[in-house]
This record gives structure tokens, sequence and C-alpha cells, in this order.
């Protein structure tokens, strides 16, 4: 099994990972971000170039450094490869310059966006992008364009990451909706307006790392912030029934896959759970939905308060009296 | 111990003098600091019809701005109720009907939106939060009420009125970045992008 060394943390991996898989399994602050690759589909990744690094030894045996820094998402490793992320100042330089690029034709309408705060984009340019753009000229617009009652597409904030193109090839049975055109006019779109009714194409809005596909039936509900994430399941013939319900009092606004460390979704979904059971009592919820400290989402969540009010004491400290301190 | 004051006398209980007794010369310097007030500069000013100039930081009631076409600039993003320590402030997000441009600025705007100016404490972290210009602390003092419910504003008190002459002028709480933001020609996204869809 090949050795690779990220940011001089050594991890034996299989053969055939990728640079990028390697750095997820050591963890924490050396993955290098991606918008497009996502391992629960196949051949996706390598449009986005968020995920560059640099390869400073290419192998044991050959160890001159590759010539340009490379895509860790579709770089596989090689037995002694010795690869820079965050440590090496000219992937952040370049890494900058490419959100500076995704950037260019966002129109940077968070303030309307559903997405605003679980977006990839936003962490990805509050981490590395500049504060001010320096793109001058008009941005690129579409006309807006229905593609159904469930999924609202807004192309302008698109980044064409592929990914919803790669689920509904991969999950639906009949693909209705792809890439039209090319270069600076390419769009997501329907073929003739055709409306996306496929069992399993919501999940194109889990996968969606920006704010172009979104719920409709959670359209300008509520922000994300003020919502309460609950884990929750059901009986479902279709799917897991797995699934976060977005929850505002006793109201299920929202119903989404559940996302695990690097925000894919863990099992997929159907469209009737994520659209069409917006009841509490079509759920049973487990526990509240764990969500980083880092995150907006997570102001006024208070996870253990919540576990309280569901009955499940799984912290036993809570709840007990606090120990009589002995006097010396 | 330090005295925490220098003006601090030590009671002496000794006994008054014949001229101290008589008590009228005391009684007359006590009429003569009074009387020296009335030749001195008056302190309080008679409120509703005389105002005191406010300090130009000064924080006072909200409003909601409107842009130069009458449109609120309000989105309901909810930044600065999730800026808000106090809590205070709540609202409910709609969508933009087809027709109703000159209202909103943006696809979406606040159906309802409400300050609950007892839990404000006017530190104007809303104001600094907003990314559309759209809330701002003005020199208005809030009124006085007798009842707690009416001290919830509604978009009807905070609003600023559509007539062009009634606007309220928050010039002076504007920031000279903010001003910048407004002129500079890379800033296009802070102009309305949705105009060329249309």
């Amino acid at each position: 099994m090949p050795k690779v060394t990220i940011d001089g943390i050594e991890i034996e991996v299989p053969e055939g990972t990728t640079i990028l898989n390697a750095a997820r399994m050591i963890g924490g602050k050396i993955v290098p971000p991606a918008m497009c690759y996502y391992s629960k589909l196949k051949t996706t990744g390598g449009y986005c170039r968020t995920c560059l690094v640099k390869v400073v030894q290419g192998s044991a045996k050959d160890p001159r450094p590759m010539p340009k820094l490379m895509v860790s998402c579709s770089t596989t490793v090689q037995d002694g490869m010795v690869v820079q992320n965050i440590t090496s100042p000219e992937v952040m330089e370049a890494r900058r310059g490419v959100v500076e690029f995704l950037l260019i034709n966002h129109p940077l309408d968070c303030p309307i966006c559903d997405q605003a705060g679980e977006c990839k984009l936003q962490d990805l340019g509050y981490e590395h992008g500049l504060e001010k753009t320096r793109y001058e000229y008009k941005r690129r617009t579409f006309e807006m364009e229905d593609i159904g009652d469930k999924i609202k597409l807004h192309m302008n904030r698109c980044i064409l990451c592929y990914r919803c193109v790669k689920v509904a090839e991969q999950l639906t049975d009949k693909r209705v909706h792809g890439v039209m055109n090319r270069g600076d006019v390419a769009e997501i779109s329907t073929y003739i307006h055709n409306a996306i009714d496929n069992d399993f194409s919501g999940n194109m809005i889990d996968v969606c790392p920006v704010g172009a596909l979104t719920d409709k039936t959670f359209r300008f509900k509520s922000r994300v912030w003020y919502t309460k994430p609950m884990d929750a399941h059901r009986d479902c013939k279709k799917c897991c029934g797995k699934v976060v319900l977005w929850m505002k009092d006793q109201e299920v606004l929202r119903v989404s896959a559940r996302m695990d460390q690097n925000n894919e979704a863990i099992e997929w979904i159907c469209n009737e759970c994520r659209f069409e059971k917006k009841k509490l009592e079509d759920w049973v919820v487990e526990k509240p939905t764990h969500i980083e400290r880092q995150s907006v989402i997570s102001q006024n969540h208070y996870e253990k308060l919540e576990q309280l009010k569901l009955g499940k004491f799984t912290d036993h400290k809570m709840i007990d009296k606090p120990e009589p301190k002995l006097r010396p | 111990m330090q005295a925490l004051t220098t003006r601090s006398k030590v009671a002496v209980n000794k006994k008054m003098t014949f001229v101290e007794r008589l008590y009228i010369p005391a009684i007359l310097g006590g009429l003569r600091i009074t009387l020296n007030h009335f030749f001195k500069k008056k302190v309080t000013i008679s409120y509703p019809e005389e105002k005191r100039e406010f300090a130009p930081v000064f924080r006072g009631q909200h409003v909601l701005k409107r842009d130069e076409n009458g449109a609120e600039r309000c989105t309901a993003c909810g930044l600065c109720a999730v800026a808000c320590p106090a809590e205070a402030i709540t609202m409910v997000a709609a969508e933009r009907k087809p027709g109703e441009e000159n209202l909103y600025r943006e696809e979406k705007y606040a159906s309802v939106y409400e300050i609950n100016m007892l839990r404000c404490i006017f530190c104007g972290l809303c104001e600094e939060a907003c990314p559309k210009e759209a809330i701002f602390l003005t020199d208005r003092m809030v009124d006085t009420d007798y009842v707690r419910n009416n001290f919830i504003y509604g978009k009807d008190k905070l609003v600023e009125p559509m007539d062009k002459d009634k606007r309220i002028d928050v010039s002076k709480r504007e920031t000279t970045e903010t001003r910048e933001f407004k002129t500079h020609p890379g800033y296009a996204h802070n102009k309305l992008y949705t105009k060329s869809l249309k």
C-alpha cells in the first residue's frame, strides 16, 4: 500500500486512492475544499479547480516534483509522494485566484438566497476570497427558467460543477436535464421546458454546492440559521428514509439528506420524503443534528437542551445533581 | 484609607456661638444662594417645544429605508436579527409578485418586520450587519406609551414614507466606506442585477 505525506502527515492508503481522499482520511484542516468532486457520484471532479495541491515529490522512485499544481480529486497517490496543501503559499495563492474566478459571474445575492449559511461558495469566499471584486463588467445573466414545482433553478448562481447532472445520470431512470450550450453561455437546463419529476431528482438540491438549485417548498420560508435541524427517519419503500428535518417550533420547513463531515449526502432520499412529508407525525425524530460550532446554523442551537426536550437523556451528568463538594 | 471625596467635613459637636444661634444670618446666606441661581443659565429646556441638539452618533428609533425609486430596500435576509444581541428583531419573508417591482427592490422582501423597542438596546449592530443599507438608526426618539404591545414596531412605523419630501435623512449615519461603495463601478452587485433579466 502506498504511503503518502500530506502537509507533513504520513498515511498509508489503498492503491488508486486520490490525494483528496487520502487527505480526507487524515481529516482536519488539511483537507482541500472541493466544489465539484462528490465521492458518492461517479466521474465527478476536475471542473472547479479549488482542490489544487502542490506535489513536491512525485514518488519514492521518481522524487522530482510535479511541474504544476495538481487537482487532488483526480490525481492518484504513489508510494512516497509528498503533497503540500495549506503549508504551501503557492497553493493558497492559486486557490484565492480560483475563488475569484468562481465569483466573477456569481450574483452575490446571498441576502435573498436560501442557500446562504450552508453555501460552500460562501465558506470558500470567506476563507480565501478577497473582500472586494476587481471585475467591472456586466455579470453573466440568464432568463429565469421554471423546471417544475419542486425545484427552483437560479442559473445565475451556478458555478457549473456538474454534480446535479451526474445525479440525473446516475440516480434517476430518465434524465431530463443537463448542460446546454458551451463556454460562457453554458447553463443547466431541461430540454424544452421539461419539468423534473424523477423520484430521486430532489437530491440535486443537496449536491448543489451553491444556491443554484434550491427547494421550492422551502423557498423564502426561513433563513437556515433560524431553523433547527433534527435527525429523523420513517419507513419508506423507495429510499432509506433517514433524513434531517429543518424545523421551526413544531413545523417541518424542509427535509434534506443527512450529510457527512465532507458535506456529502450519506444516503440518497426520495422526493416523497423530501417534498411531501412535511408533518411532524410522518417522522420519528431521533436527535438534534450536530452542527459545527463555526457554522452560523449553530447560532442559538442547544443540542443538549433539544435532547432533554425529546426525553432522551444521553448525557446523564446534565440531569444528575452535582456531586456535593467535600470540604478540606 | 483614602477619602472618597475632598469635600467631606468632619462633624464637630461644638456649641454654637450667639450669632449662629440668632439663625437669621444663616437664612440670609441660604436666600443668597437661591437668588444667585436666578441669574445663572437654566439647565432645563421645555422639551416638546424645544429640542436638544443630538450628537451625530446618536442612535434612536430605526428606519427602514426605501431606494431612490421608492422600493423597500430590505430583503429579509435576517442578518440584523442574527446580529441583534437583544433578539429584538423578527421578520417573515415573502416573494415579490410580478407588478410589485416598484414596491420591493428584490425578489424577496419582508412581509412582516418587527422590532421590539422594549428589548432593543440601540446598539446599532443591525445597521452594521445590513448588507442592503436598509436599516438605519435615526435621531428620533421612541415615543412613550402605556401599553407594552405598542412598543412592538411593525413595518407601518418603521418603513419611511414613500413621499420624497418626507423621507428620513440618514446621511449622517452613512460611513465613508458605504459612500464609496455606492459610487464604485466595480461594486455592481450592489445594484439591482435582476434588472437585466426583465
